[in-house]
């Protein structure tokens, strides 16, 4: 009895995984969307999505069976008429911020966007030194 | 037997950079002019370490050639049915054969140093010795006691795993060994930066030692990447030739700082002037490129918490960046001081363009560095996040759009101090290229800011980089000159290549069934058939695509998709059709269940552009160094010649005295 509860679960378990190797892509994963504008903003957005199951690939450049599956989402979407910051918000709520190649000010990434500025106003500083003092120097001597 | 000489050759080089840092560091006791006797070991040590070191490489790849699978790593990483180009390949294709190869030039490059180098002083080149014997002997003990490339099974394994598809490839024959070389060849950078720093010999002459194994450095990277790029973009499938991805990331920082080097060591070389800026940047230059290989080779960047497992190699590495990079450093801290501020310079000089410039790439590079390690950083703590092209492009253009627009003007200003009204018809014809472009290409048609600002610019540096050879003869231009035309014209040539990818690419992905027709841009692609085909360790479906231009003689394209069965995967491969105007770049994919084809064709002009333009860059270097070394062998007889003479007068004066009677 328990053995063949148990093989019930199994075969449970298994349906999606095997489902995942040998269903068809979705249609939207390998086809364009017939309006221009919408397919370049879907294109756009799907080059700063990660692909999850990849290393450092985005879902547009991604043969991965999952990646065929967000660009199927991300097309459809559009096409039912959401921007893709809204997809994009989706796809975070549902993934995690890893998803997302555009790294939004937050409590943990904030550091990356003080750092231009911080390094803007170093170059600032050491040009000035540098540069600055030579030719008040330059003034001095001569 | 074979692996056993390989091992033990191996050892013995070890030994003997312990023997060249020890005798090395001597010098540093012998007074100024005198010979200390323990000194003289550190040269010949050197030049038997790299006998050894590329002896033992030798033999690893001699085992990759006849695949002996007694080997742990041949048997896990070749199979007897690889062509033997992958097999020969495939030796560099792991982690230990890597770093096999990284020591291999790195002894070599050691060697080359200590063989050929005559023109230092020898306190500083026992230094530099010294300094890179250390620095070798981190990673022998590495590649022995983490990484033993020769390894035995204790049974031979009857067949052996294979190479990932994605690296057979001529591509792997090409981009780690030039990529090794140019890290590697940075090493001598750095210990001659050390060498000079530690015996206070931070002048023009050492600058003129310096700049060629920096020039050489340098060319290797730049060619590197370039292959590395086009690699990527024609094996991967999607057309992809940059992706800010850390592993490239890990190539391009060593690549900025050594730019930074090359410009801030001809300074050093001319003016005597950025004298502890070149050694900074010099320590800067090869800590770069050993981050790269620690970031690459450490599994870091597959997950933070698979290194934190199984933290060996990784720990290794790291220990040896933090002793290297922390020990230069340090040394940097407490003898900048004592060299000599060098030559002064007004801001509008070539020097203070130059030196606008090194700030600008180091920007650049802390830039690249951050935005690399800070996902690595916060997955420490448990926080995913992404950082890519949104975040690497605009971040990185805020600094690349200034340096370009000061690389334009920089080569034609005056050394020390110049006025910029000299140049102002200069000045007024680089500002209207750059906004008269921008202004015509918005004309017809909308695009992203950055590929619209890449292609002004673009227009204006390609103009610019001629600018210096106005009005002088250009039979007496410098080769030195024509190098840095070409490689900043090469710039100009990669980012129009690079913008117009962004900003004109066109992309068609479609189910076709044999027989139809897909357009894209002015071209008309017929899936005529597919058919199965077979390959020495791969099965493959190739589809027979007709291209046809504007009606035009139609062109067979045929790319596959093949199945590996050792390792089974599957790649795509490829087909392109290149034109001076662009590539068509077209995949098969799937079949769906209707029967129609998966095909996936791309039109992007001008993307060729990118490579030529790297190739450019490189061959200008290229040029520097022959400029350089024409030069310096001039000048060198010029001094034999005059010594002979002065010998000849001498000889007279002694006979003439001789009595007639």
């Amino acid at each position: 009895m328990i053995r063949a509860v148990v093989a019930l679960l199994l075969a449970l378990l298994a349906i999606p995984v095997m489902a995942q190797d040998s269903m068809p892509p979705a249609p939207y994963a390998y086809n364009q969307l017939d309006d221009p504008r919408l397919e370049a903003e879907a294109t756009t957005l799907m080059h700063t999505l990660r692909c999850l199951k990849c290393q450092s690939q985005s879902i547009a450049d991604s043969d991965a069976p999952m990646a065929g599956d967000m660009r199927h989402q991300v097309r459809s979407r559009i096409l039912a008429g959401e921007s893709p910051d809204q997809i994009r918000g989706w796809l975070i709520a549902r993934y995690g911020d890893y998803v997302s190649y555009e790294p939004e000010v937050s409590a943990t990434t904030w550091p990356l966007f003080a750092a231009p500025v911080l390094l803007l106003l170093i170059v600032a500083g050491v040009l000035l030194r540098r540069l600055g003092k030579r030719r008040s120097d330059a003034g001095d001597t001569v | 037997m074979i692996p056993e000489i390989g091992l033990a050759a191996l050892w013995l080089a070890a030994a003997l950079a312990v023997l060249q840092m020890v005798s090395g560091a001597f010098a540093l006791k012998a007074a100024e002019g005198a010979v200390n006797p323990l000194a003289i070991y550190a040269r010949p040590a050197a030049v038997v370490q790299a006998f050894l070191a590329v002896l033992a490489f030798l033999m690893l790849l001699w085992s990759f050639a006849i695949t002996d699978l007694s080997i742990k790593l041949v048997a896990s990483n070749s199979h007897s049915m690889k062509p033997l180009l992958y097999k020969l390949t495939g030796t560099w294709g792991n982690h230990e054969g890597s770093m096999l190869l990284w020591v291999g030039v790195l002894a070599l490059s050691g060697g080359l140093l200590a063989g050929f180098e005559k023109r230092l002083p020898e306190r500083t080149m026992g230094a530099t010795l010294a300094v890179q014997g250390f620095v070798a002997l981190g990673f022998y003990a590495f590649l022995l006691l983490s990484s033993n490339p020769f390894e035995r099974l204790p049974v031979p394994a009857a067949e052996g795993t294979g190479l990932n598809p994605l690296l057979q490839d001529i591509g792997l024959a090409i981009h780690p060994p030039t990529l090794y070389a140019g890290y590697v060849g940075l090493s001598v950078a750095f210990s001659l930066a050390m060498g000079a720093l530690l015996t206070n010999q931070v002048n023009p002459s050492f600058a003129r030692v310096l700049r060629p194994w920096v020039l050489g450095a340098w060319v290797l990277l730049t060619f590197g990447i370039t292959a590395g790029s086009y690699w990527a973009y024609y094996e991967l499938g999607w057309g992809g030739w940059w992706f800010w991805d850390p592993v490239e990331n890990a190539s391009l920082m060593p690549w900025l700082a050594a730019t930074a080097l090359m410009h801030s060591v001809s300074v050093l070389a001319a003016r005597d002037a950025l004298r502890t800026w070149t050694i900074m940047l010099g320590v800067l230059a090869f800590s770069m490129s050993m981050l790269g290989t620690f970031l690459v080779r450490s599994g870091v960047l597959t997950s933070v918490h698979a290194f934190a497992v199984d933290p060996e190699r990784g720990a290794f590495i790291l220990g040896l960046l933090g002793l290297y990079i922390g020990g230069a450093f340090t040394i940097f801290a407490l003898r900048a001081g004592a060299v000599a501020e060098g030559k002064r310079f007004a801001i509008a000089s070539r020097e203070g363009a130059l030196v606008f410039n090194n700030v600008m790439l180091s920007a650049i590079l802390a830039i690249v560095l951050l935005g690399t390690l800070y996902p690595l950083l916060t997955e420490v703590f448990d926080v995913r996040v992404s950082v890519g092209p949104p975040y690497f492009n605009p971040a990185g253009a805020i600094f690349a759009i200034p340096m370009l627009l000061v690389m334009a003007v920089g080569p034609l200003l005056r050394w020390k101090s110049d006025k910029p009204a000299r140049l102002q018809f200069e000045l007024a014809l680089i500002a209207s290229l750059v906004i008269g472009v921008i202004a015509l290409v918005s004309f017809f048609g909308q695009f992203p800011l950055l590929p619209l600002l890449g292609l002004g610019l673009a227009a204006a540096l390609a103009v610019a980089a001629f600018l210096p050879l106005r009005g002088r003869n250009l039979a007496r231009v410098p080769v030195a000159t024509w190098g840095m035309v070409l490689a900043h014209f090469g710039i100009a040539v990669s980012l129009f290549g690079m913008a117009c990818e962004g900003a004109f690419s066109q992309e068609r992905l479609a189910a076709v069934a044999p027989g139809g027709t897909e357009q894209i841009g002015d071209f008309a692609v017929t899936l005529e058939s597919v058919t199965p085909v077979a390959g020495p360790n791969w099965t493959a479906i190739e589809a027979r695509l007709a291209v046809s231009r504007d009606g035009g003689e139609p062109v067979i394209l045929n790319p596959q998709a093949r199945n590996f069965w050792s390792p089974p995967q599957s790649t795509s491969e490829s087909a392109l059709l290149t034109r001076w105007d662009g590539q068509l770049y077209a995949v098969i994919g799937n079949q769906a269940e209707d029967g129609r084809w998966q095909i996936r064709v791309w039109w992007k002009p001008f993307v060729t552009f990118i490579w030529y333009g790297g190739l450019l860059i490189a061959l200008g270097g290229i040029l520097a160094i022959a400029g350089r070394v024409k030069v310096d062998v001039k000048r060198r007889a010029a001094v034999t010649k005059g010594a002979e003479r002065r010998a000849d007068v001498e000889a007279l004066d002694v006979a003439s005295p001789v009595p007639a009677e």
